[in-house]
């Protein structure tokens, strides 16, 4: 998604790359994302960090989904595709049983609160027949509900309790949505940008720990 | 394969019934308990002796890992990786500084790259020996756990003498190493090897053909492989189950690829092929060390990074291959000195899902030796 | 009254010494057994064991004693108080009593003529698990009880077996009582365990899991769910069950030496040319006292020099009384033996050295139970209970059937003992193959721990 590399990009615009220290030689691709960047005068011109995406792979999945696939890049090299997160379960499915990616490494979601929609599901795919690796994003508003992915690998079970309880984030057709980490009464969701690192929920903290907590 | 998934999906996603029948009980195990090895709580709901039914709870060791990685920089952060799985710390750095370069879009040197082989191949040995002691100690030997600890020992004195730290290392640092190689690194290394592999022999003799080890672990917590791979189980449990799949081959990384080692694949899936792949895995990690120590390149051990780690703005995902699994590192970056977002993705909370379907079916007595199985930390677990 | 009483001490003086000797010394001992078996333990895994308490540890025991005593007595609040306090009295009285039975060398034994000897001391050592189960029940804690139902019900299983294990020893020595077993295998000129192998092997196996030890210790592992009978009991409670539990372990050795091993004979009692063999007693403890003499000096702190060479004195002093009993046993005739101290020395002959025989054997015996421990993992429950059922207890009874058919070769045919040994050994050793094969087979059938519902998924991946 074009807008996720622009937004964080707006306070820091000043020196992106320009601190990179990458020793990489600076080659002449078209990033999507430097469309934002002002040039810095006195450094290299900045290594291609994010391309856009145009492989067998991707062109497969835009010919399946159509416009579900809102974005297909390239970042660093490793190949992510943007979708719409109605559409999620449907591309999960597709991914398993016809790309082969019979392994969800990871499930999990990143807070951009200044974005309109506000979560990004992450699911990282890999197919051990194949040995490739894909990431799938979704954007997901602060009050919509996804579908649960563990319909098509188990394994989303534990990994959905973890993004409900660290985000927030309610999963439809989740076998047993409750928290993982914390207690089952905690109220809060830690990994939102708007909860503070020192934050706790002290009255869960007095009541069961019996303790005035310090923070 | 969708058929497969099908029939998994119905099997493991069975919840304990909430209303006990007549004969049910349900028996709490931990979260202090000599054997979960760490604070885990399991409830089992039981029929006589047979296990029909557990829920793990989990999070006695939450400390938030990911929201401190959002407020400290890149640096930093690297200490508290080392806390997770704290039994093989090395690995965790090793990923860590390897997804952080991939952000940075650096590569540390050869040299750095060889001698981080050699001390993560030298934590996995140790990481499966302690494994191997607590296992059997649990299943009821008492002597393989002294014996390990024997030989981890050994090892431990080379990290100590190398980054100064025996358990918590942080060995490597965001670009290279820190530290040279000290001066006898590798006759140290050369000499735990050599005497290696008869201690291996040592405990094979204890346990392998062994009729009780034998009764006790064959046919014990079953996991085939299209389960395994649902469930999204990694490392050793993926390999006694039959899949020949590890990322040291896969995807090559660090300086795998130079040398020759074999993966370790069992064929039932059951916890006596998980302690063969282990085994064998410790065998495989020593000829990998003496492989890798024969020819140390020369060359500076740190890459060109700046003081203050300022990557791209953009995200990352690396994984390697840790002793419990894949452990695997999600960075986004806005371009500023600290993370943005970093999600690890733990093996053992990973593996740990498939206790329920393992445990389904057994007698009260082998859930120790199934938990045992799965080699869990809960440092990870929770992070 | 009184009269009546100094009679009957007077009758039986020796038999009450050696009663009260048993009381009292049997718990120290039992302690001492621990530590032999913390440092053989220690041994065996590469370490040194207990170092701290008293030189190389050899006061820990007093200070666990100590430890043990000055707890605090708990008692758990729903548990009944009376049998709480009596069942780990019950075990060591059984144990104890139980003892009582053993002859410890030809003069030592408190039940001296019990025609039925070993049949009492294996009944009265039956009560123990009375103990058990009643300590299980009391503790009002149902964790207890399934420990306690647990360990009971190994007990008793393994008891059939040790049971006809010690048949074909009684048919072999034809009768029960133990001064007479000791001398039918010196009129035999062997031991049993050579005509009996297969019996003494059995029986050896038993009585492992009549005491409860590794690898048929599931009832008291400490990583196990089920905490076992001993949970709630704390000090000196505790402690009276731990050390029944190591007197029935003296108990069981004691019996299988006495059966199988030749009890208080030395190793080839007839064969007179190997009448040196007897030196042997003076000869090691000779050889440790010169051995602490060496390493008094090289201990660290003072008191430790002088417990070593308190240590040396002490084997020095008992070397020199085996050496003159044994010097008064072989001067046969010599002017001065028509006195009486040199009469008492050479009565004394028997007594000591079949003591110090029979101890040596039993303390084998236990080497054995201890290194087994330390080597092999645990059974679980209904793998035990399997190994009692469908291979040990049918193997006994036809050992039982082997020998008594041994006996009728030897004495109707008139074969070869040694030959009728042999084959009737191999006949009850191919069954025990043909048992262990039957049971593999009829474990597997039965899928060993699983009610399986999986399914056979093909799996692309393999390989």
């Amino acid at each position: 998604m074009a807008d996720e590399s622009k937004a964080p990009q707006s306070p820091e615009s000043s020196k992106p790359a320009a601190s990179g220290p990458s020793p990489a030689p600076p080659a002449a691709g078209a990033p999507a994302s430097p469309a934002a960047k002002p040039v810095a005068p006195a450094a290299a011109p900045p290594p291609p960090v994010q391309v856009a995406l145009d492989s067998e792979l991707s062109r497969r999945y835009r010919e399946r989904f159509g416009a579900a696939i809102l974005d297909a890049i390239e970042d660093r090299k490793q190949p992510i595709l943007v979708v719409d997160v109605t559409q999620l379960l449907e591309i999960a499915r597709y991914s398993r049983d016809t790309e082969q990616f019979d392994l969800l490494e990871d499930f999990t979601a990143v807070d951009w609160p200044r974005r309109e929609k506000r979560f990004d599901l992450v699911a990282q795919l890999y197919s051990i027949p194949l040995n490739t690796r894909l990431r799938l994003k979704a954007a997901l508003g602060a009050h919509e509900e996804a579908d649960s992915l563990s319909s098509v690998w188990p394994t989303a079970d534990w990994l959905e309790r973890e993004i409900f309880d660290m985000f927030g984030i309610v999963f439809r057709g989740h076998p047993g949505l409750k928290r993982i980490l914390l207690p089952d009464e905690w109220q809060g969701h830690p990994l939102r940008k708007d909860y503070d690192i020192l934050q706790q929920d002290t009255a869960w903290v007095r009541e069961n720990l019996g303790i005035e907590s310090g923070q | 394969m969708s058929v497969l998934a099908n029939t998994v999906h119905d099997r493991t996603l069975q919840r304990p019934d909430t209303i006990l029948g007549a004969d049910e009980l349900v028996i709490n195990m931990g979260p202090q308990h000599p054997s979960t090895h760490g604070v885990l709580r399991v409830k089992l709901k039981l029929d006589g002796e047979r296990v029909i039914g557990s829920e793990c709870v989990i999070g006695y060791l939450h400390r938030g890992v990911e929201k401190i990685a959002e407020n400290r920089s890149y640096q930093q952060f690297a200490p508290y990786v080392d806390r997770m799985d704290y039994v093989s710390a090395v690995s965790n750095g090793l990923g860590y500084c390897e997804a952080v370069e991939k952000l940075l879009m650096v590569e540390a040197p050869l040299r750095a790259r060889v001698i981080r082989t050699i001390l993560t191949e030298l934590q996995r040995i140790a990481s499966h020996l302690l494994w191997l002691g607590t296992h059997a100690l649990d299943i009821g030997a008492l002597t393989p756990l002294f014996y390990c600890m024997r030989e981890r020992e050994e090892i431990l004195k080379i990290f100590e003498k190398y980054c100064g730290a025996r358990l918590t290392t942080h060995a490597f640092r965001i670009g290279g190493l820190q530290y040279e190689a000290y001066d006898t690194l590798e006759k140290d290394v050369e000499r735990f090897c050599n005497s290696f592999e008869a201690r291996i022999q040592e405990y094979s003799d204890l346990l392998t053909s062994n009729s009780i080890w034998i009764g006790r672990t064959r046919n014990v917590g079953l996991l085939d492989a299209a389960d395994c791979i649902a469930l999204g189980a990694s490392g050793p449990v993926l390999r006694a189950s039959g899949v020949k799949w590890d990322l040291r081959k896969a995807t090559p990384y660090a300086a795998y690829d130079q040398y020759k080692f074999e993966i370790p694949v069992g064929s039932n899936g059951d916890t006596y092929d998980r302690y063969m792949v282990r085994l064998e895995e410790m065998r495989q990690s020593r000829l990998i060390c003496l492989q890798a120590i024969e020819n140390i390149p020369v060359g500076p051990i740190m890459a060109r990074v700046g003081k203050v780690l300022k990557p791209p703005p953009g995200e990352v995902y690396h994984a390697i291959e840790a002793p419990k699994g894949i452990l695997g590192y999600y960075i986004v970056s806005d371009g500023g000195t600290q993370p943005y977002r970093v999600r690890i993705r733990p093996p053992s909370f990973i593996n740990l899902q498939a206790l329920d379907k393992m445990i389904r079916g057994h007698l009260v007595t082998d859930v120790v030796a199934i938990i045992g199985t799965l080699d869990i930390v809960l440092g990870e677990v929770d992070r | 009254m009184l009269q009546g009483v100094l009679a009957f001490v007077q009758t039986w003086w020796v038999e009450l010494l050696c009663a009260v000797l048993i009381v009292l010394v049997v718990p120290l001992i039992a302690g001492y057994i621990v530590l032999v078996e913390r440092k053989v333990m220690a041994d065996m895994q590469a370490r040194l064991g207990p170092m701290r308490v008293g030189p190389h540890g050899l006061l820990q025991p007093i200070a666990d004693a100590v430890k043990l005593l000055i707890k605090e007595d708990l008692i758990p609040d729903d548990a009944d108080k009376f049998i709480f306090w009596f069942a780990p009295v019950l075990s060591m009285t059984a144990a104890l009593t139980s003892m009582g039975g053993i002859a410890f060398g030809p003069w030592f034994q408190v039940g001296r003529d019990i025609n039925i000897g070993l049949l009492f001391v294996v009944g009265v050592s039956a009560l123990g698990p009375f103990g058990i189960v009643l300590g299980g029940w009391a503790s009002n804690n149902h964790y207890s009880i399934i420990g306690a139902i647990r360990s009971t019900a190994q007990l008793i299983s393994y008891e059939t077996t040790a049971g006809f294990a010690l048949v074909s020893g009684f048919l072999l020595a034809g009768t029960l009582k133990v001064s007479d077993i000791v001398k039918a295998q010196y009129t035999d000129h062997v031991w049993y365990v050579f005509l009996a192998p297969v019996g003494f092997f059995t029986y050896l196996i038993a009585s492992i899991a009549e005491t409860n030890r590794a690898p048929f210790d599931l009832p008291e592992a400490e990583s196990e769910l089920v905490a076992g009978y001993m949970t709630e009991y704390s000090g000196f409670r505790w402690s009276l069950y731990f050390l029944a539990e190591y007197a029935n372990m003296i108990v069981v050795g004691a019996v299988g030496a006495t059966l199988f091993l030749g009890g208080w004979l030395r190793p080839f009692p007839n064969v007179a040319w190997l009448g040196w063999v007897d030196g042997l007693p003076t000869l090691l403890l000779a050889v440790t006292g010169v051995y602490c003499v060496m390493r008094a000096g090289k201990q660290p702190v003072h008191v430790q020099v002088m417990f070593m060479w308190a240590v040396a004195l002490v084997c020095f002093l008992v070397a020199l009384i085996f050496g003159v009993v044994e010097f008064a046993h072989l001067t046969s005739s010599a002017a001065f033996l028509s006195q009486h101290p040199v009469q008492l020395l050479r009565s004394m002959y028997d007594g000591l050295y079949g003591a110090f025989w029979f101890l040596l054997k039993v303390s084998a015996y236990i080497y054995i139970f201890m290194w087994l421990r330390f080597t092999l993992p645990r059974f679980r429950f209904d793998q035990l209970m399997r190994l009692g059922w469908h291979i040990l207890i049918p193997l006994a009874l036809v050992n039982v059937i082997a020998v008594g058919i041994m006996l009728a070769l030897m004495s109707s045919l008139g074969w070869n003992r040694w030959l009728a040994a042999l084959l009737t050994t191999l006949g009850t050793l191919v069954v025990g193959m043909l048992l262990i094969r039957w049971n593999d087979k009829h474990a597997a059938a039965a899928s060993g721990s699983i009610a399986t519902d999986n399914t056979q998924v093909e799996d692309s991946y393999a390989g």
